[in-house]
């Protein structure tokens, strides 16, 4: 188990006050002008020796992405948007740093706008936290009224931070939606290239990044890159925050060493799994997008970013979803795959068109009200959707499906095979739909 | 997708106005925005307008929000229809969002359902006093604390049929309620098992500075002065967007900048940057197909096809295919993408003009 030395969200249960005051005494805004002293080059450096990876699922570089913004600004202002949309089935990380931690994140987002030469960032938080909003913007204005942000502040660089919120949308997680979205337009990804780092919000340079990445940054520079890539294992370094939920005795939120075992984690913090280790049947490790993995190959794997990949899953946003025998596991599946349908915004039409196609036939697969042929069919289906949409919502939406026929095509054919072995009025469709 | 339309004529109001309320709120969160962006606060006043008029929003107040916004009505309408959040039909002053997404479904969230469908009916459907009414949504966020549902601004979780039967009787008697967790529970912590942050000293400020000595054993650089430096490039005012050069962030797709400087390499060379700003070197039509003649330096990026026919020595032809043949060659040889030759795809014009 990681030391509590070594976690850096402190409050993450709420025990003790969100307040500026307390979280001082925790450790927040503790010397951030001498880091910032140390100058822009040495921030992105330091980020980048860390090895940390972007919280957000895709476990992109944070440092080398704050060095894709231009090191001199061309006239126009230069962005941090911070993504706290946070909708991904199972995530519910953001939601606590923001509510119990919030000056780490404020903290966190001054120091990234100065290595990336922002005077203003925004903080976009989905529009159903509302609480959460209120939490976030009374950490805002504590951070002006002490002078710590602003345009005069005790740091010395004029700094804005702005609370912006959503209205519903999981699409809006995607960075060029989100985008979008901000500009007062539906949310609908962009095409790439332009990348925001060269043309963002309002046409200008910006940096979208995840809650947890930011807010983890200002530890990270005091302790040094050396403490936190000492945690964990190799390209896959630090602490993460771990969303339990599912089947397990205690389902919870915990800050924990990337790489610990499924089985660690699930030992150590969640009472175990419902019913014990025998009755576990599927893990889907990273949220909603990613595949499940079946109990044996994820029992003793380490939960990291490179393992995941290799199981032919993803760490994702690391919320683990615990499935036990009493799952239903294709209807699961159909559940998560009428989320796509509805978070589909309809832009590009494998996705739009085949999310909803998807989620009709596994619905009849549930039912075992089906042909076997079918299966192999969807699969297909499913890999013309991925990789030919604009935003990675496609995978995501494919992803789920094709893991559940790699994993559990007998169980589809079990179903298949009982509905027909049972009289029934009405013919069994095919796809065609 | 979800079919989202507005609510029939019979609804609708005759007029709505913003109230002063909602035209201080509006200042309030336009004034976060640049000049000339105040569509960004379309969401915020479309959220305040909705509140004002009872929880649901009317036609009369998406034509409101344009017009106080500056918009076309029909991007306001576009947003209003997107973002599930608006409610486009009244709904009951109790308005439950059911989470109904998978990791809800795995703690319970079918036995919660029935209980809406058997108290409350149908979704989207008012109770017949006014009060409950309730939509299935999706994930809400909120996974470790499942199941769970939003009654207007706030979450109630950890819920059972029971806890969750009392909570609509407190809220219809009028009797106040526990937000959050409905069995005592702080917030997403293991419920009562808590194992992790108890070491006192994390709260007691004596962790404050401790990382300094870090820095005290390293030599002191000298100042950077970066930061006043930065302070001097504040651009006064926003300049309209240009279009830049792509740079990769997400994917490691070949040949991206991201690929580049992993490699090593500058993502984008200045000087090619600057180069492909020059009008003058701008390419005329079809430059690089002029005849190569000379086999250019191999660059290991470029495709280099095998020259059919070299041509060594010979002079440069000119290609009756090419009508501005001004290009000289020593331009010709730089390509925009950076890359050191222009691909070697020789036409033959022997071949051609025979």
């Amino acid at each position: 188990m990681l030391h509590d030395r070594d976690r850096i969200f402190t409050n993450l249960y709420g025990f003790h006050s969100p307040d500026l005051q307390a979280a001082k005494m925790r450790g927040a805004w503790d010397g951030t002008k001498f880091l910032l002293g140390r100058g822009r080059d040495w921030i992105i450096d330091e980020m980048k020796a860390s090895g940390l990876r972007g919280r957000g699922g895709a476990g992109f570089p944070t440092g080398l992405k704050w060095s894709f913004m231009p090191k001199q600004s061309d006239g126009r202002p230069h962005y941090l948007v911070v993504n706290a949309d946070e909708s991904e089935p199972g995530t519910c990380k953001d939601r606590e740093i923001m509510r119990n931690d919030p000056h780490l994140l404020v903290e966190g987002c001054l120091i990234a706008s100065f290595a990336m030469g922002a005077h203003a960032a925004y903080i976009y938080i989905r529009g159903e936290y509302v609480a959460e909003r209120y939490a976030l913007q009374r950490a805002v204005d504590e951070a002006y009224e002490a002078g710590l942000i602003g345009k005069n502040n005790i740091h010395g660089y004029p700094f804005d931070l702005y609370v912006h919120h959503g209205a519903g949308a999981y699409i809006c997680g995607e960075e060029t939606a989100l985008i979008e979205s901000m500009e007062g337009k539906k949310g609908m990804p962009r095409l790439k290239p332009p990348f925001p780092a060269n043309m963002g919000l309002y046409g200008c340079p910006t940096t979208v990044n995840n809650v947890e990445s930011i807010a983890v940054a200002g530890t990270i520079l005091r302790r040094g890159a050396s403490w936190f890539s000492g945690i964990g294992r190799p390209n896959n370094v630090g602490t993460k925050l771990f969303c339990v939920s599912g089947h397990v005795n205690k389902p919870c939120n915990v800050e924990e060493a990337m790489g610990l075992t499924f089985r660690e984690l699930i030992d150590t913090h969640c009472g175990g799994i419902r019913g014990g280790w025998d009755n576990l049947l599927a893990v889907i490790p990273g949220g909603s997008s990613v595949p499940l993995v079946p109990a044996e190959q994820i029992i003793d794997a380490p939960m990291d970013f490179d393992t995941l990949r290799g199981l032919r899953s993803g760490l994702g946003t690391a919320a683990v979803i615990v499935m036990d025998k009493s799952t239903d596991i294709v209807r699961a599946i159909a559940r998560i795959s009428y989320f796509y349908k509805h978070e589909s915004c309809g832009q590009c039409t494998p996705c739009r068109e085949g999310t909803g196609w998807m989620w009709r036939v596994l619905n009849r697969m549930a039912e075992g009200r089906a042909q076997k042929r079918e299966i192999d069919m969807l699969l297909e289906v499913s890999t013309q959707i991925e990789g030919h949409t604009i935003c990675a919502l496609g995978d995501a939406a494919a992803w789920p499906v094709q893991g559940l026929i790699r994993h559990f095509r007998h169980e589809i054919e079990k179903r298949i095979d009982d509905y027909a072995a049972n009289p029934h009025s009405e013919s069994v469709m095919i796809a065609a739909e | 997708m979800a079919v989202r339309k507005l609510a029939p004529e019979e609804l609708q109001p005759e007029s709505f106005v913003l109230s002063p309320e909602t035209e201080a709120f509006a200042q309030q969160q336009i004034a976060k925005y640049p000049p000339g962006r105040q569509a960004s606060a379309v969401i915020a006043l479309l959220g305040k307008a909705q509140e004002q008029a009872g929880g649901w929003l009317p036609r009369k107040a998406i034509e409101a929000v344009a017009a106080r916004l500056d918009m076309p009505v029909i991007r306001v309408m576009e947003v209003a229809t997107f973002y599930t959040m608006f409610n486009l039909e009244p709904v009951g002053k109790y308005f439950v969002q059911f989470c109904g997404t998978t990791p809800c479904v795995l703690r319970g969230a079918g036995d919660i359902k029935k209980v809406l469908e058997r108290r409350i009916g149908d979704q989207n459907q008012i109770t017949a006093d006014g009060t409950f009414s309730w939509l299935e949504v999706e994930c809400l966020g909120a996974c470790s604390n499942a199941p769970m549902v939003q009654i207007n601004d706030d979450y109630y979780e950890d819920l059972t049929p029971e806890n969750f039967e009392k909570l609509l009787d407190d809220l219809a008697a009028g009797r106040p309620v526990r937000k959050g967790s409905q069995i005592g529970r702080n917030r997403s912590e293991p419920f009562e098992a808590v194992k992790t942050l108890q070491d006192p000293s994390l709260y007691d400020g004596s962790q404050i500075g401790a990382w300094r000595k870090r820095f005290e054993e390293q030599a002191q650089p000298a100042a950077t002065g970066e930061t006043e430096a930065a302070v001097a490039s504040v651009p006064q005012e926003a300049r309209a967007a240009k279009p830049g050069a792509g740079r990769a962030i997400e994917t490691e797709a070949a040949d991206t900048p991201a690929e580049r400087v992993k490699k090593g390499e500058t993502p984008i060379n200045p000087a090619d940057r600057k180069e492909a700003a020059d009008p003058s070197r701008a390419t005329t039509g079809d430059s690089h197909t002029e005849e190569g003649a000379r086999p250019a330096p191999q660059s290991g990026k470029s495709y280099v096809a095998t020259p059919s026919k070299p041509e060594e020595g010979s002079p440069v032809p000119v290609s009756p295919t090419t009508p501005v043949a001004g290009t000289p060659p020593s331009q010709a040889e730089t390509r925009r993408d950076g890359s050191e030759s222009k691909p070697d795809v020789v036409v033959d014009k022997d071949n051609k003009t025979s």
